[in-house]
């Protein structure tokens, strides 16, 4: 088991130095002049040409490149914002905890709705509450996420007053942004959810189970679920990876302090160290999440398990 | 060779049997058709222009002149709907189209030869994939610039890997049955192998993918325009509509309530169909 | 006819509908059929005959919807099946009737040990701690010839043959007093093949359970079976004493599945085969099912559902033509 682990872990590397590959490569090939834009317009050319030598700009990109990732990995420097002239990193950790914050939270409403909804589908298929569940399901992932944001301020915040529409801190303003995001999750759990619930429940061995007169509820609970549960978890993790993307737009709406706001905020003002930063270290969240994901997918099911005793 | 062609022309019947049989899939496909009426005919449906201003009717709910009402220009809401529809089906096919000939040659050629070149590839594709599809797209978007076609590009990358991995197992599935392997002892070439057998049988899911992924792709680019990438003002773009009314919203809330209507009956109806088709083409998945 | 009173199981003109897109599926139509006590009995078709059906609804699980049990008594030991209640329902499943199904890679449940599954049955019939239950389950698996120590592992980690064994050892953990196969070794190599046989016949003898063994293949009846009935589109045509039926075989259908065996004595060019295919079981032909096919088709065959006659103590046949035939002979 822990040789599997260890695998994994290591074939994490190449994934992350290959992401901060693209990062790089994207700030690199933006047009625009980076000492320009740090140094502003009135920057004599002296001056320029001093920033570019002591940044290391004339050099090689692969010179670049390999700066690049050494500071990362050593330093976890990965440049500095043109506007603020902080560092990226500092800017991103400070804002990042919120948005892992919400997606958290929205994760976990998304399972707490979307498994139990899927079951009762899959185990009522064809009833109403299925064909309800379903068409709620598609809309759910129809829905645009900015659209929800703003129908729920409309509703909630301005024409009933019952919650407020930005912050961040207390449980009441946590409440919309998470369910404008949790929303496309939850149907996706609940679509996955019922769809794995129906595969199982056909399979033969759960015919074996009935054979054996065990009473319907416990065929459902003890047999079906855990077989069913299992790529259920692995969706949960690239799901988490859509909230996080999702997160960059609902806190735009919600004047959410974290990494997506700043990151628009880093658009509008053409401040790209900062924009592919962000990406950087969501791009090394969710590879940790997904890494996490399957670390659990192997200890709980005893095939994948079995091949690494 | 003519028996295989007769089979899958029957089964094109039968799957067009099932899909018709799928009312919500119907639907989808209905309004999918009604929208691509609405993008080629605008200039006859709109009855304004989607950049003409008439300040002295701004901020207008809807009403007997301006169906939808007017924007803070005095811009038809309606009218800018209706261009935007060609707006979105532009992006979602062409991002789209993209992916799928990019991404399905990567994936045909992955499977196809094996070895170090599919290693390769489906590492780069594993490295696109960490990264959140919205992200990428951002990320590409932001160091393009702004413009329509860069959003397009951005949109189309970030959605290369889905198409690759479709190909590639589809590839890997048919590879090794008999079929080819008499179709290389006939001397096929491999190029000529690839587009006669393999890809006429991953053609399903492709279609499938395709059309989630359209709606996939229209629904980023709207959030893209919402966070100021891609679509330039006065472009009628849903999603730049929605974050221009979005601070008005308090007075003015059909500003952002259309345009974003618009976006979900347009994604609803590609995920319908969507979905309809895979059920149609996949059967046994469904009793 | 036998007294009724002596069966264990008695089957009464069952009739068991599937309703599909593609229509009605007329699985079993008007099936007769008993088993004595400590008997058992072949139940010999082609697939689709309806004979996994007729298993599923003595066990009262025919899936619902899209089946149905339209019409018909199941008698076991007193009791009509179909008329008890879900928990009475659920008390005979694997407490007094137990099946094994036909695949047995696809018949455990990949994340539970397989003690675990034996211990469960174990545990639903009987007034015992979980403990007592894997105790007895861990013995279960010995009695199957599997090592006690493997109580602990998964189904992936066990063979086919094995995993047969493994579903062997659940159905008779309780004692039942019947046990329903349906196919249990056709998805086996030969030679697993004749081990689980081999078992089976030690294990109905040590437990003088009565037996249905469900197959298509003429050979493992011959093995194992005392009685044997033939089924075709529905309904049983043929039934006898093993011995009785392989050497005196009547009803044309029967004949033609024997005359299909190779015989390695005999020099033959061609392959015997039962002309014509088996019928839409959305459109059964109507009277006789197998009239279309049968070489000794008279009109009346068309008309009316043939009744099972005694043509000797214990011989029944489903075809008049066939039977003034014999009768004719002497």
């Amino acid at each position: 088991m822990l040789k599997y682990i260890f695998k994994r872990i290591i074939s994490l590397i190449p994934v992350l130095i290959g992401v901060a590959f693209i990062v790089f490569s994207l700030l690199y090939f933006t047009p625009g002049d980076p000492a320009r834009m740090v140094l502003g317009d009135m920057a004599t050319e002296e001056a320029l040409q001093a920033f570019r030598e002591t940044e290391g700009l004339n050099d090689p990109f692969i010179v670049q490149f390999g700066r690049y990732l050494y500071k990362a990995t050593t330093q976890a420097d990965i440049g500095r914002s043109y506007v603020t002239k902080r560092a990226v990193t500092n800017e991103i950790m400070t804002v990042f905890p919120a948005t892992l914050k919400l997606a958290a939270f929205s994760m976990f409403l998304a399972v707490i709705f979307g498994i139990p909804f899927g079951i009762i589908s899959a185990i009522k298929q064809y009833s109403w509450f299925d064909s309800i569940t379903m068409i709620f399901a598609m809309i759910g992932i129809s829905m645009p996420v900015f659209w929800l944001g703003v129908l729920l301020i409309l509703f909630f915040s301005v024409r009933l007053n019952w919650l407020p529409s930005s912050g961040f801190g207390t449980f009441s303003a946590m409440i919309l942004p998470s369910i404008s995001l949790a929303a496309q999750g939850v149907a996706i759990v609940t679509r996955m959810t019922r769809s794995t619930m129906l595969e199982v429940i056909r399979q033969d061995y759960i015919r074996t189970v009935r054979a054996k007169g065990q009473k319907e509820s416990l065929v459902i609970w003890r047999h079906a679920l855990p077989n069913a549960l299992i790529p259920v978890i692995t969706i949960a993790g690239i799901q988490f990876g859509q909230l996080l993307g999702g997160a960059v737009l609902t806190e735009s709406i919600f004047s959410i302090p974290g990494v997506g706001r700043l990151m628009v905020e880093a658009i509008k003002m053409r401040d790209f160290p900062v924009v592919q930063g962000g990406v950087l270290y969501i791009a090394v969240a969710f590879s940790l999440v997904n890494l996490l994901v399957d670390l659990i997918y192997a200890w709980i099911d005893p095939r994948i398990k079995a091949q690494y005793r | 060779m003519s028996q295989m062609k007769k089979r899958k022309m029957g089964n094109f019947g039968e799957i067009m049997r099932r899909l018709k049989k799928n009312r919500l899939a119907m639907f989808g496909l209905t309004i999918v058709v009604l929208l691509f009426i609405t993008a080629l005919f605008a200039d006859f449906i709109a009855p304004y222009s989607y950049a003409k201003q008439h300040l002295s009717d701004a901020f207008q709910a809807p009403n007997s002149k301006y169906i939808l009402g007017t924007d803070e220009f005095g811009r038809d809401i309606f009218s800018r709907i209706v261009y935007g529809s060609r707006i979105s089906l532009q992006v979602g096919f062409i991002a789209v189209g993209l992916a799928v000939v990019v991404g399905g040659f990567l994936g045909a050629v992955s499977g196809f030869y094996g070895g170090k070149i599919d290693n390769l590839i489906m590492r780069a594709m594993d490295i696109l994939l960490s990264i959140p599809q919205i992200l990428l797209a951002i990320a590409i978007a932001a160091s393009l610039g702004p413009g329509l076609f860069n959003l397009m590009i951005a949109v189309g990358i970030s959605s290369i890997p889905s198409y690759a991995r479709i190909v590639r197992s589809a590839v890997l599935s048919i590879r090794n049955q008999e079929f080819v392997e008499a179709a290389k002892a006939m001397g096929s070439s491999d190029f000529r192998i690839i587009m006669k057998h393999i890809l006429p049988n991953s053609m399903a899911p492709i279609i499938v993918q395709a059309t989630l992924g359209v709606a996939f792709a229209i629904l980023t680019a709207a959030g893209l325009s919402f966070i100021g990438l891609g679509i330039q003002p006065p472009m009628p773009e849903w999603g730049a509509m929605l974050s221009g009314g979005r601070g008005y919203i308090r007075d003015y809330p059909y500003m952002t309530l259309f345009p974003g209507l618009a976006i979900m009956i347009t994604i609803l109806a590609l995920n319908f169909l969507g979905d309809g088709l895979r059920d149609a083409l996949d059967p046994k998945l469904k009793r | 006819m036998t007294e009724k009173k002596d069966f264990l199981l008695d089957i009464q003109n069952l009739t068991v509908h599937y309703e599909t897109d593609s229509g009605v599926v007329h699985a079993v139509e008007g099936l007769n059929l008993q088993l004595g006590h400590g008997e058992s009995l072949g139940f010999v078709g082609e697939t689709g005959a309806g004979k996994t059906t007729t298993a599923l609804a003595i066990m009262q699980l025919i899936p619902n919807p899209p089946g149905k049990i339209l019409n018909g008594n199941i008698i076991f030991d007193g009791q009509n099946l179909n008329t008890l209640n879900e928990e009475e329902k659920r008390h005979i499943r694997g407490g007094k009737i137990a099946m094994i199904f036909q695949d047995p890679m696809t018949s455990l449940n990949p994340v539970i040990p397989v003690g675990e599954q034996i211990a469960e049955m174990i545990e639903l019939h009987q007034n015992v701690t979980k403990d007592e239950a894997f105790k007895k389950a861990v013995q279960m698996l010995e009695l199957v010839g599997i090592r006690p120590e493997r109580a602990k592992d998964f189904p992936h980690q066990f063979s086919g043959g094995m995993r047969q064994r493994v579903v062997i050892a659940i159905a008779l953990a309780c004692d039942p007093t019947l046990l329903i196969a349906d196919e249990p070794t056709t998805a086996l190599d030969v030679t697993i093949q004749a081990q689980v046989l081999e078992l089976m016949k030690e294990l109905k003898k040590e437990f003088n359970t009565s037996m249905i063994m469900i197959t298509h293949d003429l050979g493992v009846v011959a093995e194992i079976c005392d009685k044997v009935a033939i089924m075709y589109a529905g309904s049983v045509v043929e039934y006898a004493d093993t011995r009785v039926l392989y050497t005196n075989p009547l009803h044309p259908y029967t004949n033609g599945l024997f005359n299909s065996i190779p015989d390695l004595d005999e020099d033959e060019e061609e392959l015997k085969v039962i002309q014509g295919l088996m019928p839409d079981p959305t459109n059964l032909p109507s009277g006789c099912t197998f009239h279309p096919r049968c070489p000794l088709a008279q009109p009346e065959c068309s008309q009316k559902k043939p009744e099972m006659i005694e043509i000797e103590p214990g011989h029944f046949v489903a075809c008049p033509v066939c039977c003034n035939a014999f009768v004719k002979k002497g």
